[in-house]
């Protein structure tokens, strides 16, 4: 499958499962953070700006940690080095060196750990 | 109880029944709906003297008023369309699984509850919305599935894919719930 046929799979996916569970939950309030199969894990953290990050993981990474991750993520990744950067449109798909080298850097560093 | 006009809830009337949308008031929150007028229950978008809510609740004269709200349950049908959804996230999630040979998800995760779901060799998906700390989820399933093949299957009135109304099923459903409920271990340190 092509990468643009996954990415709107992806995001038609989150789209239902957001509306999906706040649905059936007895909490409309609720919000959807991630499920796993039998192989993977799929966490997504939702910023209240709407801004989604999306990660697939192995099942040995703990729930919680994947979240930390993708928080970290947003905190010490997108807000420095592509919000901040007034050159770069955040509605298409990010075109920074700068911003890919650091993204690589940090899951790096995380997967040392 | 509100003593004058307006209320600070937003109140919408498209599923045919007058929601809370936006706005919260004491425990009432968005999702909720609207259940009874003046101690009078209603009955879709009309009241107990057949007005329509939406004009009694804008209308100052009506002050003070009381209004009753409920959680609505789910109707059958919209169960069902949940299902159907549940199935196709299931298949999707399959799909795009970055190792080959994925199942489907088995578990689902939010901040208020966890939903975990078993699939038979069959295909049939049985799926439970539990708890963030209850165990034993798998052993409850494949109870579940038992519980299904014996009074639902075996029994010859049952038109197939039908929603169950098999009295023998629901009261032994019942009665594993309950057991679980009992043997659930709950770790003091999360009481606290």
């Amino acid at each position: 499958m092509s990468k643009d046929e996954e990415n709107k799979l992806v995001y038609g996916m989150l789209h239902s499962l957001k509306s999906f569970v706040g649905r059936i939950s007895p909490d409309t309030s609720d919000a959807f953070q991630s499920y796993q199969t039998n192989n993977y894990r799929l966490t997504m953290y939702e910023t209240p700006s709407g801004v989604k990050f999306v990660m697939n993981t192995s099942l040995e990474l703990p729930l919680q940690a994947t979240r930390d991750i993708l928080h970290s993520l947003y905190k010490e990744v997108y807000v420095e080095y592509a919000v901040k950067n007034h050159m770069l449109s955040l509605q298409t798909p990010i075109n920074s060196d700068l911003f890919k080298d650091k993204l690589e850097a940090f899951i790096h560093s995380k997967m040392r750990e | 109880t509100f003593p004058t006009h307006p209320i600070p809830l937003v109140l919408s009337s498209d599923t045919g029944k007058v929601m809370v949308k936006f706005g919260a008031s004491g425990n009432v929150k968005p999702g909720h709906s609207v259940t009874a007028v003046n101690k009078q229950p209603v009955s879709g978008l009309y009241t107990a003297n057949d007005k329509p809510i939406l004009d009694v609740i804008n209308d100052p004269a009506s002050y003070p008023l009381t209004i009753t709200f409920g959680r609505t349950k789910a109707s059958a049908n919209e169960k069902l369309m949940l299902a159907s959804i549940f199935h196709s996230l299931f298949a999707i999630a399959a799909q795009i699984s970055p190792v080959e040979q994925s199942s489907g998800i088995k578990e689902l995760h939010t901040e208020k509850f966890t939903l975990r779901c078993f699939q038979t060799i069959t295909g049939v998906k049985f799926f439970v919305i539990v708890d963030q700390k209850q165990t034993g989820c798998e052993h409850l399933l494949r109870r579940i599935y038992e519980l299904y093949t014996d009074y639902v299957l075996k029994n010859p009135f049952y038109p197939i894919d039908m929603p169950i109304r098999c009295e023998l099923f629901d009261q032994n459903l019942r009665k594993v719930i309950e057991q679980v409920e009992r043997t659930t271990v709950y770790n003091s340190a999360t009481l606290a």
